[in-house]
């Protein structure tokens, strides 16, 4: 583990913004949002971002390929040039979960290009929550805020900064600005107590007894026909908010758009909630919002374990709770669903 | 010879022309071997309340650097009043688009009467010559259009 | 104003529900934190009594629910409260015919400026647990500062602040109010009057860095009480406009102007789309300014004011201004 020993994090942004671009948390009229790193710009440690770092890996929109038409014959162009490193800064433990989420959706086989590109391009730099707020429940996914992972997972008390190197792509860029940073032991007195003080936090919060009981992949037969649907659903507007503030949300749509000189192909961001969403020549199968909204806890909850290892597609960053115009969200349905059996 | 950009610059213009009114007024302004500007592309439609906001929205997109509507003038309208609701939609569509910052001199309705050739020239003529100075409409701009 | 409470409110709705006047409720439902209060409807007595709040949090205007509990199929009436700026909605949707006044029984209800999620959560950034409104006092329960106390008319959101709604539909009864003229306030437009002020390229600099944050949720249209096509536009794969995420600038401003241009003249301004927007674009600055411009150019306009109003768009005097003519009386910049 290395040691920063300052509160003013400054001399260790220009060192690590030397290597490569480096984005992290700074604070708007929008919450705290990424913003890259030049002089003058301050870390927010405030409240997580409003949006996840998902869209550093999977853009909102994208364009995947062009086409022009030159006489009869169309030529098909793909201007994707190599992506350069990038440094994350300030992640949570949630959000590097999250990327963990979306690796099994775009690696897997058949690997999505796109995203792989950039994904292997990153270094992220993990921060442990201090102050979790009252919308948080990772740890009912069984994260530990207190340990948060990535390359580099660093722990800031009042005077320091210790920064403990997960991988070898960590160490690498540690090393790279050890001219700042001194040595200390792998169990130093202020990481340990932090960790202490966050998990003694984490059992305070208001949601700290939310469970997963009751859901996951065997749960489907349990959970599909419950009528408690139609309560939870019967205010929801339809509107994307929680899939697009959501870390782990990957649907997207691909579609063609006519420039008037040829035809630009892009992906975007699409959501369960859309009335829209993976219509086919026969229909969206979903046909009403009921069915929508249970696709979305259902997939996230039942279906995502139930292809990926029991892995679950919420992390329990909270930022749905804060953006629903109805405040209908995921752990409304876990505790109205969740832990018993259809009675 | 040194080439000043401003003036080189050319404009492209659409204009929407209504069918009874606008439109022959054009006709009559090329009848008449009046020149105005290559600029103006003409869209001929069936009265000028046929163009939806989006028309000029897309306009814009797609390249257009001013957007002119012409239709009867008050009180002449083929269909007796199409064009009251044109100035209506109008005045509210370019106060929103003016309040969002884009140039208010790149839309313009003019009224234009089928007898009215020379005014139509007159008209494109000078509207060429505003949107020609505000130089190439940026703001409106789809940029995946641009070649 | 005597403010009506929970317990007045859910008696007579439970009065209404027994006596079989009406079949079902659409009122507010109880959160996890008290703030996070979600619409619902009510058809037993039992969840009625246990989860039906009506406090400082209940700023869902609820109107809109009214085109799916009460058209032709509706069995039965539905109970609704409005608040002053729900009526104004509430009339607009029945100018529209979007639902059945037969199958309604409304009650109009006072209100004092209500809270919403991001304005409270704007308060304090550090975990609120809870908050409660006692008198003009809003306490919150955070995790990490204890108690924090404020007052309610300083931290009300500019909606609130700015309000001047009337009391405007035809309620079959009321609780602690009457119905009113709107009364308007000196403050509603100084957003949009600071915007006019500005050239066009500080107007165009500020929504482009508002319309950018955009993450295209259409949470603003979908709260909007008087959007309601069956087939909005930009759902519509044959209207040319279809997109789901905006791709460029371009694409942001189409969508935001044809937003606001769909709903000129029939904006109620009850700020909904504001409030719901997860990445705080001011959009009703944008609406205002429409309903400001309509009253300059063709005579003072209340959308929502009354049933059966016909809307500036779909009307015309032969003496109307010209399109060319500022309606804010300012010079080009």
């Amino acid at each position: 583990m290395k040691c920063y020993p300052h509160s003013d994090l400054t001399a260790l942004f220009e060192a690590l913004s030397q290597t490569a671009p480096l984005y992290l948390p700074t604070e708007s009229d929008n919450g705290a949002v990424y913003t890259k790193y030049a002089a003058g710009v301050t870390y927010s440690a405030s409240s997580n971002t409003r949006l996840s770092p998902k869209s550093f890996f999977f853009p909102q929109t994208e364009d995947l390929v062009k086409f022009r038409r030159e006489g009869k014959s169309v030529s098909v162009i793909d201007e994707r040039t190599e992506p350069e490193d990038f440094i994350l800064f300030g992640v949570r433990a949630c959000d590097a979960k999250s990327i963990d989420v979306l690796d099994r959706v775009f690696l897997s086989a058949p690997a999505d290009s796109y995203y792989a590109a950039r994904r292997d391009h990153v270094i992220l730099m993990t921060m442990a929550c201090t102050r979790p707020a009252q919308t948080c429940f990772c740890h009912a996914f069984g994260i530990d805020a207190s340990d948060p992972g990535g390359d580099i997972a660093c722990y800031r008390t009042e005077d320091a900064l210790y920064l403990d190197g997960c991988t070898e792509r960590g160490q690498v860029l540690l090393d790279a600005c050890g001219a700042i940073l001194e040595d200390c032991s792998d169990d130093h007195a202020a990481v340990t107590e932090q960790k202490q003080l966050i998990r003694a936090r984490t059992e305070r919060l208001p949601l700290a007894s939310l469970t997963t009981d009751g859901f996951g992949a065997d749960a489907l037969d349990v959970l599909f026909d419950r009528p408690e649907w139609e309560t939870l659903s019967e205010s929801c507007l339809g509107c994307g908010t929680c899939t697009f503030v959501c870390p782990t949300c990957q649907c997207y749509d691909i579609r063609d758009f006519d420039t008037g000189h040829g035809i630009c192909r892009y992906r975007c961001w699409d959501s369960c909630m859309y009335s829209e969403f993976t219509k086919m020549s026969a229909g969206q199968p979903r046909t009403t919002q009921m069915q929508r909204f249970r696709q979305r806890f259902l997939h996230k909850l039942v279906y995502f374990p139930a292809n990926n290892d029991g892995m679950f597609g919420c992390v329990g960053c909270g930022r749905c709770l804060a953006a629903c115009p109805i405040a209908m969200n995921i752990t409304k349905v876990m505790n109205m669903l969740g832990g018993k059996e259809e009675s | 010879m040194q080439i000043n950009e401003q003036n080189d610059f050319r404009p492209t213009v659409v204009a929407f022309c209504c069918n009874w009114c606008s439109y022959a007024g054009a006709d009559l302004a090329g009848n008449n071997r009046l020149s105005y500007p290559a600029d103006v592309k003409i869209i001929r439609v069936p009265c000028s309340c046929r163009v939806n906001p989006m028309f000029l929205l897309r306009a814009f997109g797609r390249g257009a650097d001013g957007v002119i509507l012409c239709g009867c003038h008050p009180g002449d309208c083929h269909y007796t009043t199409g064009n009251y609701f044109t100035r209506r939609r109008m005045t509210a569509l370019f106060s929103m688009l003016s309040y969002l910052g884009i140039e208010r001199q790149r839309m313009r309705v003019e009224w234009v009467s089928a007898a009215e050739g020379a005014k139509f020239a007159a008209v494109m003529k000078a509207f060429c010559e505003t949107v020609r100075e505000l130089g190439p409409s940026r703001r409106l701009e789809d940029l995946r259009c641009r070649k | 104003m005597q403010k009506v409470t929970q317990a007045q409110l859910v008696s007579r709705a439970r009065q209404l529900l027994d006596d079989g006047t009406v079949s079902r409720v659409l009122g507010w439902r109880r959160g996890d934190f008290s703030y996070d209060v979600t619409p619902a409807v009510f058809s037993d007595t039992g969840a009625l009594e246990r989860d039906f709040v009506f406090d400082v949090f209940c700023c869902a205007n609820l109107s809109k629910y009214l085109i799916r509990e009460a058209n032709n199929d509706s069995k039965g009436k539905t109970l609704i409260f409005l608040k002053p700026c729900d009526s104004y909605a509430f009339n607009a949707l029945l100018t529209e015919h979007r639902f059945d006044r037969e199958k309604v029984y409304a009650i109009g209800i006072s209100c004092g400026g209500m809270m919403d999620v991001h304005t409270t959560n704007a308060l304090s950034p550090d975990g609120i647990t809870g908050a409660e409104c006692e008198g003009d006092t809003l306490v919150l329960h955070t995790l990490y500062d204890g108690d924090r106390s404020y007052p309610l008319p300083d931290v009300l959101p500019e909606r609130c602040r700015t309000c001047g709604h009337g009391h405007a539909a035809d309620c079959d009864e009321w609780m602690a109010c009457e119905k009113t003229e709107p009364d308007e306030h000196p403050a509603r437009y100084s957003a949009v009057d600071t915007l006019e002020t500005m050239t066009e390229e500080e107007r165009f600099a500020f929504w482009q860095e508002a319309f950018s944050r955009c993450i295209r949720c259409n949470a603003c249209r979908d709260v909007c009480p008087v959007c309601t096509c069956e087939k909005c536009v930009f759902d519509n794969p044959k209207s040319g406009l279809e997109n789901k995420a905006a791709a460029d600038l371009f694409e942001e401003q189409m969508f935001h102007i044809i937003r606001a241009y769909h709903v000129t003249g029939r904006c109620v301004d009850c700020g909904e789309c504001s409030r719901v927007c997860p990445q705080r674009i001011p959009l009703h600055l944008l609406n205002r300014k429409m309903i400001l411009d309509i009253n300059r150019s063709w005579g003072a306009y209340t959308a929502g004011a009354e049933v059966g109003q016909r809307f500036p768009l779909v009307d015309y005097r032969t003496d109307d201004p010209e399109a060319s003519v500022r309606a804010d009386g300012r010079d080009d910049k």
